[in-house]
C-alpha cells in the first residue's frame, strides 16, 4: 500500500511538470488554432540555456526561471510575429504547421551543432534533497514542479478570466472578426498567446533541467506526453490540461512500476489512441461547437 | 464627419462596390437601402476596416482611415454592430459587454457606461451572468447593440439589426435604435425594414449593384416612386 501511495505521489508531482508544458501547448492550440510542433524544442532550448546559466554564470536553475520565462516569451512572440504571422496570409493554414515542424528540426540541428549529442547534466544544489512526509519521500525538485504547475494553471486561469487582455484572448478564440470589431488587435493577441505558451516552457525548462539530462532531442519525450495530455484534457482547455497532466503523471508513475519502465510510453500512447477512438473531444473539450 | 469618396472594394478579384460616395454629418442618422447582395454590408465592412478599399478614400473627422486595421478604426470612434450579432458565445453577457469597452478610452469609463447602457436594456441586466450563446435571438441582438454602445462610439453603424427576428422583437429593436438616436449619436444604419428606417433617417442612399443610384432625405425617399416600388412593395 505504501508503495502504491508513494507512486501516486510521484505521479502527481510529475503531473505538475506535464501541466506547465501542456498548458502552453493547449493555449497555443486553443487560441491560435495551431499545433505547435516546435514546443518541445523550445523546452530543449530553455534547458540548454539553464545549463549555460548554471555552469557559466554559477546561478541556481530556480534563480534562472524568471529570466528564462521572459526570454522564451520574447522568442515566442518573435516566432509568431516573424514566422507564423506572415504565413497566416498564405492560402493554406497547414503551412503554419509545417513551419513549426521545420522550426523544430532546425532547433534540434542547431543544438547538435552547438552542443553535440552528449547528455548535459545541470548542477543544482538541494534540488535532489529528500523531504519526508511520514513514510513517503519526495525530493525538493518534484515538490517545486508540482507547486509551480498549480501556480501556473491558477495564474493563467485568473489572467484569462479577469484581465482585459485575457478576456480579449478568449474573445479572439471564440470569434476573431467580432474581437476585431471590439478594437482588439488580433495579431498582437496571437503574439502574446504564443509568448505565454513559450514562457510556460521556459519555466518548465528551468525546473526540469536539474533532474533530467539535456540533449538535442529531450523535448520530444516531454512534448509527446504533453500532446497526449492536451488531447486527454480536451484541446484548448486549460483546466482540462491540468487534470490530464495529473492523470498522465499517475499513469506514467504507476505503469513504470507495475508494468515495466520501458513500457510506460507504450501504455501512455495506448491510452492516447483509446481516447481518440472513444472520446476525441477529450474530457473537457467543447467539441466542434467551440469554434 | 465620415466621407466615402469614390470607394471601390470587393473580395479577391470580384469588385462589389464600384466607386461609391457616401457622406455622414455629425449627429445625423443615415441609412443605406438596397436589395440583397447590393453591397450594403461590404460598405460598412469597408468603413470598419474589415475590407480594404481598392481605390477611393474614406475619411473620418478629416483624417484618412481607409488603410487602417479594424482595431485602429474602433479606436478612432467608429463601431460596427455586425450582421448576425457575432457575440462571444461562451462568455457571459457581462464579459461580452466588457469586451465592448476594450479600447483604452472606453475602458476608463466602463462602469459608468455599463450603468447607462443597462438603463436602456433592462432585460439584458437580468441576463448578465448567462452565456451569450444561450440567449434567444432577440436577446442576443439586444446584447450586440449594448456591446456596441459600450465603446462610446462617435459613429455607430448597424448592419441589419432586426434580421431574423419575430415582429414583436423587431419593434423592440427599433425602439432601442430610436432611443439611441435620441441620445445624439451619429448613426449609419442598414436595415431590411426600409419603411421604419427611412422614417427615423435624416438621409438615405439607395445602393444598387454596388453603385449609389439615388440619395435624398428619408422623407423624400419614402415618397419616391422607385423606392416605393422596389423597396417598400407599394
Ligand atoms: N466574404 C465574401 N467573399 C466573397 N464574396 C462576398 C463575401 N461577402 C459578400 N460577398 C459578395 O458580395 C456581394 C455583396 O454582399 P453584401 O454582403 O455586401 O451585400 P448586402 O447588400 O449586405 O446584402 P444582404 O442584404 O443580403 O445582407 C454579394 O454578391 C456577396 O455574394
Ligand atoms: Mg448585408
Amino acid at each position: 500500500m505504501d508503495t502504491f501511495l508513494q507512486l501516486v505521489l510521484n505521479g502527481l508531482m510529475l503531473g505538475g511538470l506535464f501541466a506547465i508544458i501542456s498548458v502552453g501547448l493547449t493555449l497555443i492550440f486553443g487560441i491560435i488554432r495551431l499545433v505547435n510542433f516546435a514546443h518541445g524544442e523550445l523546452l530543449m532550448a530553455g534547458m540548454y540555456l539553464t545549463w549555460l546559466g548554471t555552469t557559466k554564470l554559477g546561478l541556481h536553475p530556480y534563480v534562472l526561471a524568471p529570466p528564462l520565462v521572459l526570454v522564451l516569451f520574447v522568442i515566442g512572440v518573435a516566432i509568431q510575429r516573424f514566422i507564423l504571422q506572415p504565413l497566416l496570409e498564405a492560402r493554406d493554414a497547414h503551412v503554419q504547421i509545417f513551419a513549426t515542424v521545420g522550426l523544430s528540426t532546425a532547433l534540434i540541428n542547431l543544438a547538435l551543432l552547438l552542443f553535440g549529442a552528449d547528455l548535459y547534466a545541470t548542477p543544482a544544489a538541494h534540488v535532489r534533497d529528500p523531504i519526508m512526509l511520514g513514510p513517503f519521500r519526495i525530493i525538493v525538485g518534484q515538490l517545486v514542479m508540482f507547486g509551480a504547475g498549480i501556480a501556473v494553471v491558477t495564474g493563467l486561469h485568473v489572467f484569462m478570466e479577469r484581465s482585459f487582455l485575457g478576456r480579449a484572448i478568449r474573445a479572439t478564440a471564440q470569434h476573431r472578426a467580432a474581437a476585431q470589431l471590439m478594437g482588439v488587435d488580433v495579431n498582437r493577441i496571437y503574439m502574446v498567446t504564443f509568448g505565454i505558451g513559450a514562457g510556460c516552457v521556459g519555466l518548465a525548462a528551468a525546473l526540469v533541467a536539474p533532474v533530467y539530462p539535456t540533449s538535442p532531442t529531450v523535448g520530444t519525450y516531454f512534448v509527446l506526453t504533453a500532446f497526449v495530455v492536451v488531447v486527454l484534457g480536451g484541446m484548448g482547455s486549460l483546466h482540462g490540461a491540468f487534470i490530464g497532466a495529473l492523470l498522465i503523471g499517475l499513469v506514467d508513475s504507476l505503469s513504470g512500476f507495475y508494468i515495466a519502465p520501458d513500457l510506460k510510453e507504450v501504455v501512455i500512447f495506448g491510452l492516447f489512441i483509446l481516447i481518440l477512438l472513444l472520446r476525441p473531444t477529450g474530457l473537457f473539450g467543447l467539441g466542434r461547437g467551440s469554434e | 464627419m465620415l466621407t466615402l469618396n469614390d470607394v471601390q472594394a470587393g473580395y479577391g478579384r470580384t469588385t462589389i462596390l464600384h466607386g461609391i460616395n457616401v457622406e455622414v454629418q455629425k449627429g445625423e442618422v443615415v441609412t443605406i437601402v438596397g436589395a440583397n447582395g447590393a453591397g450594403k454590408t461590404t460598405t460598412l465592412r469597408s468603413i470598419a476596416g474589415l475590407v480594404r478599399p481598392t481605390s477611393g478614400s474614406i475619411t473620418f473627422e478629416g483624417e484618412p482611415i481607409g488603410k487602417l486595421s479594424p482595431h485602429e478604426v474602433v479606436a478612432r470612434g467608429i463601431t460596427l454592430i455586425p450582421e448576425g450579432r457575432q457575440l462571444f458565445p461562451f462568455m457571459s453577457v457581462r464579459d461580452n459587454l466588457r469586451m465592448g469597452a476594450y479600447t483604452p478610452q472606453a475602458r476608463a469609463r466602463m462602469s459608468a457606461t455599463m450603468d447607462e447602457v443597462m438603463d436602456l436594456f433592462p432585460r439584458v441586466r437580468e441576463k448578465l451572468e448567462q452565456h451569450a450563446g444561450s440567449l434567444s435571438g432577440g436577446e442576443q441582438q439586444m446584447v450586440a447593440i449594448a456591446r456596441g454602445l459600450m465603446a462610446r462610439p462617435k459613429l455607430l453603424m448597424f448592419d441589419e439589426p432586426s434580421l431574423g427576428l419575430a415582429p414583436i422583437i423587431v419593434a423592440q429593436v427599433f425602439d432601442v435604435v430610436e432611443k439611441i438616436v435620441a441620445t445624439g449619436v451619429t448613426v449609419l444604419i442598414v436595415e431590411q425594414n426600409v419603411f421604419r428606417t427611412l422614417n427615423i433617417a435624416d438621409r438615405g442612399y439607395v445602393l444598387e449593384n454596388g453603385e449609389i443610384v439615388m440619395t435624398d432625405s428619408g422623407q423624400a425617399l419614402l415618397r419616391d416612386d422607385h423606392v416605393r416600388r422596389a423597396y417598400l412593395g407599394i
